[in-house]
C-alpha cells in the first residue's frame, strides 16, 4: 500500500487525501481470511452458497429499513436495491433447494455512522427443518472457529444466551412485555434520555419507546458485561418475518447475537403462512402511509412462493464488516472497509 | 430559517434546541438492525458554554442556528459596552457584559477578536490566544529569591490579576495566555 500523500489540496477538486483506503492492508487481508473461512464452513457442512439479485422490482415494507429506488430509463417502473437477501433465498427454499448461503452486499438508505453503512456485506443462511434455538446452536458453531481466543469460546466455554425480557428488565428496569407508555417514558427519563422532537410530531409508539431504551441504555450495558452474547424471544410486534411461539403468541422466535455490545446477527424461525406473511406486509404499508413514508411494491413472487408452501427453516444474516471489526478488534466500520460510504 | 435532517448533521453544524443556539460537538448514530433509528448528540450552549446531550429521533427536522465567527478588531470600552470593528467593512457592533463575560480581562485596543454573531447580534467573543499587557500594580519581590519559581499577584491595565515571577515590577509589559489566564514571559516592545 502506497504511503499517504502529503499535499491536502488537490488538482481535481475536494481534499487530496479521499482517494486513500480507510482500512490497513493487514485488515483487507483479515477480511480476505474471513470470507474464506465462512465458505469453509458452510461447505464441509454441505451447505450450498446461491447468488440472488442485488436489483428488484419489489422493495422491503419495513418501516424502520429504507430501499434505495432507482429510476430505470426504459422503463416505467422503479427498481429496488435489495435490503436483504432474504425474499429472493425464501424462494429458493420453496423450490427445495435445501440448505442455502450466501455473501452479498445488501443497501439500506440514511443508515451511516460508526457501525453503520449504506452499502454492507452480509451473510445469510437458512436451515431448512432447524428450530430458531439449533440455529443459534451453529451460530455459535461458526463463532468458536473465528473469533479469537479473547472472546473465550475456544476453552469450551458456552455464548451467554438471555431473553429480551430479561435483558430489558436488567438493564433498562423495564418489562417490554407488560411495561405501559407511562413506564417506559418514566425509564427514559430515569436514563436520562433528553429526546427532542417538534411539537407537532407523533410520540413515540411503544417499539420506538423501547429501541430508545435499547440503544441509549441497555446496548453500553451489554458492552461492559457480555462479551458473546445471544438475546432471543422477542416481543411479537418486533416479529418482522419471524413466527411466533406457539407457547406464547406474545413473542417471536427471533435471536439477535451480540459481540462486545455490537449487533451482529439476526436470525429466526421463518414464519411459513402466505396469509400472516401478507397481512404483516399490509400492515407496515399502512404504517409507512401514516407516518409519511413512501410505500414500495410488495414482492407477490415471495408470497406466492410461499403459497406453493416453504418448508420449516430457520435463517439468520449476519453483518460480515462488524464480525471482521470484532476479529480485528476495530473501533469503527471505516476501519475494516477498504472505502466507507464517504469515499465511495 | 433552513432545516436540517438529522441525518444531515455534523459536528460542527449550529442547531437551534429550546430557542437557544447550540455547536454539536459529538455525534452518534443509532440503531437496532430492525427498529428505530436516532441520532444522538452532545451539543454546545454558545450562550452559557453548558454542554449536553439530546437525542433526535431519524427523519426529525432541526432548526439551524444562524451563527457565524468573524475576526474583529476591539476598540474601546464606554463604561458599559464594548465596541468591535469589522477592520475590512469598517462596520461596528457594540458588545455588552452578557456577551463578553469575563473575557473583558484580556481586551486590549487594537488586538483581533473572534466575536460570534448569532442573528447578526453578538453572543460571545474570544481574545487572542496570547496578549501583552503592562502591570499597573504589585508588591516589589524579594531580591535574591527568583530561582525556585516562587510567585506573587500582579494586577494588569485591563484590571485582570495573574500570578507573576517575583521580578515582574510596575511598568512591566507581560505576555499572558489567555485561555488558563497565566503568565508566559516579559515582553519587549
Amino acid at each position: 500500500m502506497r504511503e499517504p500523500a502529503i499535499s491536502k489540496s488537490s488538482l481535481f477538486g475536494g481534499d487530496a487525501n479521499l482517494w486513500q483506503p480507510t482500512a490497513t492492508l493487514l485488515r483487507l487481508q483479515q477480511r480476505a481470511a474471513l470470507l474464506q473461512q465462512l465458505r469453509r464452513f458452510f461447505a464441509e457442512r454441505g451447505v450450498l452458497e446461491v447468488e440472488t439479485p442485488q436489483l428488484s422490482h419489489a422493495a422491503n415494507s419495513d418501516p424502520y429499513i429504507e430501499s434505495f429506488a432507482l429510476g430505470a430509463a426504459a422503463r416505467q417502473e422503479s427498481l429496488y436495491l435489495h435490503t436483504s437477501p432474504e425474499f429472493a433465498m425464501k424462494r429458493l427454499l420453496a423450490s427445495g433447494a435445501g440448505a442455502i448461503y450466501q455473501i452479498c452486499k445488501v443497501f439500506r438508505q440514511g443508515e451511516e455512522g460508526r457501525l453503520h453503512n449504506p452499502e454492507f456485506t452480509m451473510l445469510e443462511w437458512y436451515r431448512p427443518g432447524f428450530a430458531y434455538r439449533q440455529l443459534m446452536d451453529e451460530v455459535e458453531a461458526l463463532l468458536s472457529r473465528l473469533l479469537p481466543s479473547a472472546f473465550g469460546l475456544q476453552n469450551g466455554e458456552a455464548a451467554e444466551r438471555l431473553s429480551y425480557g430479561e435483558v430489558m428488565q436488567r438493564y433498562a428496569a423495564v418489562d417490554p412485555f407488560c411495561a405501559t407508555p407511562a413506564m417506559l417514558d418514566a425509564a427514559v427519563a430515569a436514563a436520562g434520555i433528553d429526546l427532542v422532537q417538534r411539537p407537532e410530531a407523533a410520540p413515540l409508539d411503544r417499539q420506538q419507546q423501547l429501541d430508545l431504551l435499547l440503544t441509549h441504555v441497555v446496548d453500553p450495558a451489554l458492552k461492559r458485561n457480555h462479551k458473546v452474547l445471544f438475546i432471543y424471544d422477542f416481543p411479537a410486534a418486533q416479529a418482522s418475518l419471524a413466527r411466533l411461539s406457539d407457547a406464547n403468541p406474545e413473542v417471536a422466535e427471533r435471536f439477535e447475537l451480540y459481540l462486545n455490545g455490537i449487533e451482529i446477527a439476526n436470525g429466526f424461525a421463518e414464519l411459513t403462512d402466505a396469509a400472516e406473511q401478507q397481512r404483516r406486509f399490509h400492515a407496515e404499508l399502512a404504517l409507512r402511509q401514516q407516518r409519511g413514508q413512501p410505500c414500495f411494491p410488495i414482492d407477490n413472487h415471495f408470497l406466492n412462493a410461499l403459497v406453493q408452501g416453504m418448508p420449516e427453516a430457520s435463517g439468520v444474516a449476519l453483518g460480515v464488516d462488524r464480525l471482521l471489526l470484532a476479529i480485528s478488534g476495530a473501533d469503527s466500520l471505516a476501519e475494516v472497509m477498504a472505502f466507507p460510504f464517504d469515499r465511495a | 430559517m433552513a432545516n436540517y435532517g438529522s441525518n444531515e448533521l455534523k459536528r460542527g453544524t449550529k442547531i437551534l434546541v429550546d430557542g437557544n443556539p447550540c455547536n454539536i460537538v459529538e455525534i452518534e448514530f443509532v440503531k437496532p438492525g430492525k427498529g428505530q433509528a436516532f441520532t444522538r448528540v452532545k451539543i454546545r450552549n454558545l450562550i452559557n458554554g453548558r454542554v449536553v446531550e439530546k437525542t433526535f429521533k431519524s427523519n426529525e427536522t432541526i432548526e439551524s442556528a444562524d451563527v457565524i465567527d468573524v475576526e474583529m478588531q476591539y476598540l474601546y470600552n464606554d463604561g458599559e459596552l464594548w465596541h468591535f470593528m469589522e477592520p475590512t467593512s469598517f462596520e461596528q457592533i457594540a458588545c455588552d457584559k452578557s456577551a463578553v463575560g469575563e473575557e473583558y480581562k484580556w481586551l486590549k485596543e487594537q488586538d483581533s477578536c473572534m466575536v460570534t454573531l448569532w442573528n447578526g447580534a453578538p453572543i460571545c467573543i474570544v481574545p487572542p490566544n496570547h496578549v501583552i499587557l503592562k502591570v499597573v500594580h504589585t508588591e516589589p519581590g524579594v531580591r535574591g529569591d527568583t530561582a525556585q519559581g516562587a510567585t506573587k499577584p500582579a494586577t494588569l491595565e485591563t484590571g485582570a490579576e495573574i500570578l507573576v515571577p517575583l521580578f515582574v515590577d510596575i511598568d512591566d509589559l507581560l505576555k499572558v495566555d489567555t485561555r488558563s489566564g497565566s503568565y508566559i514571559a516579559r515582553a519587549r516592545d
